[in-house]
C-alpha cells in the first residue's frame, strides 16, 4: 500500500493542468441542454480536447486514447474539475458505451465507433427506458426484428438524456418476439437522423430539454451494428450498469470540489447561519473523501486484475445521497435567496447551487434506482433470497 | 500510488482471522465468560503463539518492525469477534509506546513476547483497560509518562455493560525513576498512541459492523414469517443493503488512516479522526439494523448479538469522543487546502 503518487503520475498532473489552463474556455459554455448552440459550442470543446489527445486518456492510442490506467483517469479528471472545464457532453457515449464496446464489440465496431466517440465528431445518448419498462428494464418491449442482413427496429424509447441534439443512440431491443423478460434481447447501435426516428423532447423539472423520447417506426439498422450476440443484450448492459455505477460516471472530483465550493459558502455566511452548519459542512468533506477513497481502492483493484461486482450497487446510492446533501447544505446557507434565479439581481451567490440541488435530486432515479441497486446489493452481495 | 494490501499482509490477517474463528466464536465467549469472568487463557496464548504482541516492534527490541497497515486487517479481526483479551490495545497502541518512549530491553524482549502485557491509561480515556492483567501499565501524571509494575498500582473495578470489557481506576504515586517521557516529549508520545488508539479501534468497530451485519443476514436467510424467509422482504433487505453501504465507505478510510498514520500531521490526524468516525457510524447502524431484523430474539440474552452491540457502544466513546474527532476533522477542512489534489497531500506549513 502507498497512498503517494509515482513522479510519472505526478508530472501528468503537471502536463495536463498546463494545458488546461491555457485551452479552457475563460467563461461557462452555454447549456448542452437548453439549444444546439450550447451544444455545438460543448462538441467544439471536445474537438478542442481532442487535440491535445486528451479525449479519452485510459483508451488505446489507436482508439483517440493515450493507453493510461484508472489511477491516471482519476488525475484527470481531478485536473478537469480543477480546471472547471466543460461538462462533457459526451459521457454517455464516453463513459457507458465506451467501455462496452471495448469488451464486448468486434475490431471493427470498435474502429469504427470508438475514434468517432473519442473525439465528439458522434455524441451519444441511450435509449434503454421505456414507458413500461423503467426500474423494471427487463419488461422493454421495443422490438428489432431481423430481415436479412438488417433488424427493423420498432418501439418507443424515454428519459434518453442528450437525445435532444445527440448523434447516435444505443438501444435495448427485443430481438426474439416470442421472448420474454432478459431472454431475447440485443443491444443495437443507431443514428439519430436515420429515417423513421422521432426525437421528442423532454422538458425536466428545469425547465431546460435534459432528455428526450425516440418514437422508431421501421427503423432499419445493419446487423454490424448489433453489439455482442443476438439475445445477449441484458448481460450486456448489466456491464454498462456496472461501469455506470461502479467507476466512470460519477467521479469522486466532482464532489469533492463542490465541497470545496461549499467551504467557501460556509465561510462568507458563518456569521449568520445556525450552529449546526459548520458539521454540515464538515460530514460533507468527509462523505466525499470516503467516496474518493472508494474509487482510488477500486482503481487499485482493478489494476491488479479484480472486476467491478455487486459492489458497484453501494457506489451509486453513497454518491447520490451525498450530493443531495451538499447541494442542501448550500442551500440552508443561502437561506431565503436560495429560491433565486437570474436575472434577479440578489441570484449571484446561488451561483449553481439551485441547478446542482436539482440535479442532484434526480441521482436516486437515474442509472438505476436506489431501490433497485438496495435490492442488487441484498440479493447479489449478501445472498438474501429473491 | 497503490491502495491495496500485499499477499502477506493478506494472509497474516486471515491465519488470526483462523485462531480467532477456533477459539472466538459466541459459545466460546459465552464458555469463558461462565468460567473465567470472560479471559480464556488457551485462547490468548494461541493468539501470543502466532507472534502478535511484538509486530510493531522494532527488531532491536525483537519485534517484526512491521507498521499499522500490517496490523489494521487484524485489529478488524478482532472486532468480528469482539475478542475480550487485550490483543489490540497491548500489540497496537501499548507497545509501540513503550518502545518509543524507551525501555529497557529486557522489559520489551518480554513484552514483544507477550510475556509482559501492557495497559495504558491514556489522557482521552477516564479508565484503564485490562488493568488486572497487566504487568505493567503506562500512566499518565501531568505532562509526564510513567512506568509502573503492577505491584506499584491500586485497582478498582469499574463494571461494563460489556461484560468482557475489564476497567478500572488506578490508585498510584508518580516518582522520578517511574518516569519514561518527559514534559517536552510527552505530546508527541500521546499523540501518536491517541491516533494509533483510534485507529484500531476504529479497525474493531468496522470488524463489529460486518459482523452484526453477518448475523443479521444468518437470521434474515432462515427466520420465516408470513411462509418466508423474512430476508425476502425488501424492507428487510433495503435495512441490510444500507448497513453494508455504511461499511463500505468506512473501510477505505479506516485503511488510508492505517497508511497515513506516519504523517503525524493536521492531515493524518483528520483522516484517523474521520476513520473513527465512519467506523464507529457503522458499526452503529449496523448493531441496531441487526437488532432489529432479529425482532424480539435479538433483544435475548441467549441470542449473541448483544455482545457485539455492546462492545460497539463502549468503542464508539474510547479513544476520543465523536465530538473530539469532529473537531479534528473541522480543523483539517477548514484551516488546510481542499480539492482532490490535496486528499493524499501533507500537511500545508506557513512559510
Amino acid at each position: 500500500m502507498d497512498l503517494t503518487y509515482t513522479p510519472e503520475q505526478q508530472s501528468f498532473r503537471h502536463e495536463l493542468r498546463g494545458w488546461l489552463e491555457r485551452h479552457v474556455p475563460d467563461h461557462p459554455l452555454p447549456s448542452f441542454d437548453a439549444t444546439r448552440e450550447g451544444f455545438e459550442a460543448h462538441r467544439a470543446w471536445e474537438r478542442t480536447l481532442a487535440g491535445g489527445n486528451w479525449g479519452m486518456v485510459t483508451w488505446p492510442r489507436e482508439f483517440g486514447g493515450r493507453g493510461l490506467d484508472l489511477i491516471q483517469w482519476l488525475i484527470f479528471e481531478e485536473e478537469y474539475y480543477r480546471a472547471a472545464a466543460p461538462v462533457r457532453v459526451n459521457q454517455n457515449g464516453l463513459f457507458l458505451l465506451g467501455p462496452t464496446l471495448m469488451e464486448f464489440g468486434t475490431p471493427q465496431q470498435k474502429a469504427r465507433f470508438l475514434p468517432a466517440m473519442a473525439c465528439g465528431d458522434e455524441i451519444w445518448a441511450q435509449a434503454w427506458s421505456e414507458p413500461q419498462a423503467g426500474s423494471d428494464l427487463a419488461a422493454v418491449r421495443a422490438t428489432a426484428i431481423r430481415e436479412g442482413s438488417e433488424y427493423v427496429l420498432n418501439g418507443h424509447k424515454i428519459w434518453s438524456s442528450r437525445a435532444v441534439f445527440a448523434d447516435w443512440a444505443f438501444g435495448l431491443f427485443r430481438s426474439d418476439p416470442n421472448s420474454e423478460r432478459h431472454k431475447g434481447l440485443s443491444l443495437i447501435l443507431f443514428p439519430l437522423n436515420a429515417p423513421g426516428v422521432t426525437v421528442k423532447p423532454t422538458v425536466r423539472i428545469d425547465g431546460k430539454k435534459g432528455f428526450a423520447e425516440i418514437f422508431l417506426d421501421n427503423v432499419r439498422a445493419p446487423v454490424a451494428h448489433r453489439l455482442g450476440e443476438e439475445g445477449a443484450g441484458w448481460s450486456i448492459c448489466m456491464a454498462t450498469a456496472g461501469f455506470e455505477r461502479g467507476l466512470m460516471l460519477r467521479s469522486p472530483a466532482r464532489y469533492q470540489h463542490a465541497v470545496t465550493r461549499l467551504v467557501e459558502l460556509y465561510r462568507r455566511h458563518a456569521h449568520e447561519v445556525e450552529p449546526t452548519t459548520a458539521a454540515a459542512v464538515t460530514r460533507a468533506w468527509m462523505d466525499a473523501e470516503s467516496y474518493a477513497l472508494s474509487i482510488y481502492a477500486t482503481a487499485s483493484r482493478l489494476i491488479a486484475g479484480g472486476v467491478i461486482g455487486p459492489e458497484a450497487s453501494t457506489n451509486k446510492i453513497f454518491w447520490s445521497e451525498l450530493d443531495i446533501a451538499l447541494n442542501q447544505t448550500a442551500l440552508s446557507i443561502l437561506g431565503a435567496r436560495a429560491e433565486l434565479v437570474p436575472p434577479a439581481s440578489e441570484a449571484q451567490e446561488v451561483d449553481s447551487w439551485l441547478d446542482d440541488y436539482l440535479f442532484a435530486l434526480a441521482g436516486p432515479i437515474y442509472a438505476g434506482a436506489n431501490e433497485i441497486q438496495r435490492n442488487i446489493i441484498a440479493e447479489r452481495m449478501l445472498g438474501l433470497p429473491r | 500510488m497503490d491502495f491495496s494490501f500485499s499477499e502477506e499482509q493478506r494472509m497474516a490477517a486471515e491465519s488470526v482471522r483462523q485462531v480467532l474463528n477456533d477459539h472466538c466464536q459466541p459459545a466460546a465467549l459465552r464458555n469463558s465468560l461462565a468460567g473465567n469472568g470472560g479471559q480464556d487463557e488457551a485462547r490468548w496464548r494461541a493468539l501470543l503463539d502466532t507472534g502478535l504482541a511484538g509486530m510493531l516492534l522494532p527488531e532491536s527490541a525483537g519485534g517484526l518492525a512491521l507498521t499499522e497497515v500490517d496490523f489494521v486487517l487484524i485489529a478488524e479481526a478482532c472486532g468480528y469477534y469482539a475478542l475480550p483479551e487485550p490483543l489490540v490495545e497491548h500489540a497496537g497502541i501499548a507497545a509501540p509506546l513503550l518502545a518509543a518512549a524507551g525501555a529497557e530491553p529486557t522489559l520489551m524482549e518480554r513484552v514483544a513476547t507477550g510475556e509482559a502485557l501492557l495497559a495504558i491509561g491514556h489522557p482521552i480515556n477516564p479508565l484503564v483497560a485490562d488493568a488486572d492483567r497487566a504487568t505493567h501499565l503506562l500512566l499518565h501524571a501531568q505532562d509526564e509518562i510513567h512506568l509502573l509494575p503492577a505491584s506499584a498500582v491500586q485497582l478498582k473495578r469499574q463494571e461494563s455493560i460489556d461484560p468482557f470489557r475489564r476497567l478500572f481506576s488506578v490508585s498510584w504515586t508518580p516518582n522520578t525513576s517511574s518516569r519514561i517521557a518527559e514534559a517536552n516529549t510527552t505530546p508527541a508520545l500521546w499523540n501518536a498512541t491517541l491516533d494509533r488508539g483510534a485507529l484500531f479501534t476504529a479497525a474493531q468497530c468496522l470488524g463489529l459492523a460486518q459482523r452484526a451485519g453477518d448475523l443479521a443476514v444468518a437470521y434474515a436467510k432462515e427466520r420465516k414469517q408470513f411462509g418466508k424467509p423474512i430476508g425476502s422482504y425488501q424492507a428487510v433487505k433495503h435495512l441490510l443493503a444500507n448497513v453494508q453501504v455504511k461499511i463500505e465507505f468506512a473501510r477505505p478510510v479506516v485503511y488510508a488512516a492505517a497508511a497515513e498514520i506516519g504523517n503525524a500531521d493536521a492531515m493524518s490526524r483528520a483522516r484517523v479522526s474521520h476513520a473513527k468516525l465512519a467506523a464507529a457510524e457503522a458499526a452503529d447502524q449496523a448493531v441496531r439494523s441487526a437488532l432489529q431484523v432479529h425482532g424480539a430474539m435479538g433483544y435475548s440474552w441467549e441470542v449473541d448479538l448483544h455482545f457485539y452491540l455492546k462492545r460497539v457502544l463502549a468503542l464508539t466513546y474510547a479513544w476520543g469522543h465523536p465530538a473530539f474527532h469532529r473537531a479534528r476533522v473541522a480543523a483539517r477542512v477548514f484551516e488546510q487546502p481542499l480539492g482532490p489534489d490535496h486528499t493524499f497531500a501533507r500537511e500545508h506549513s506557513h512559510a
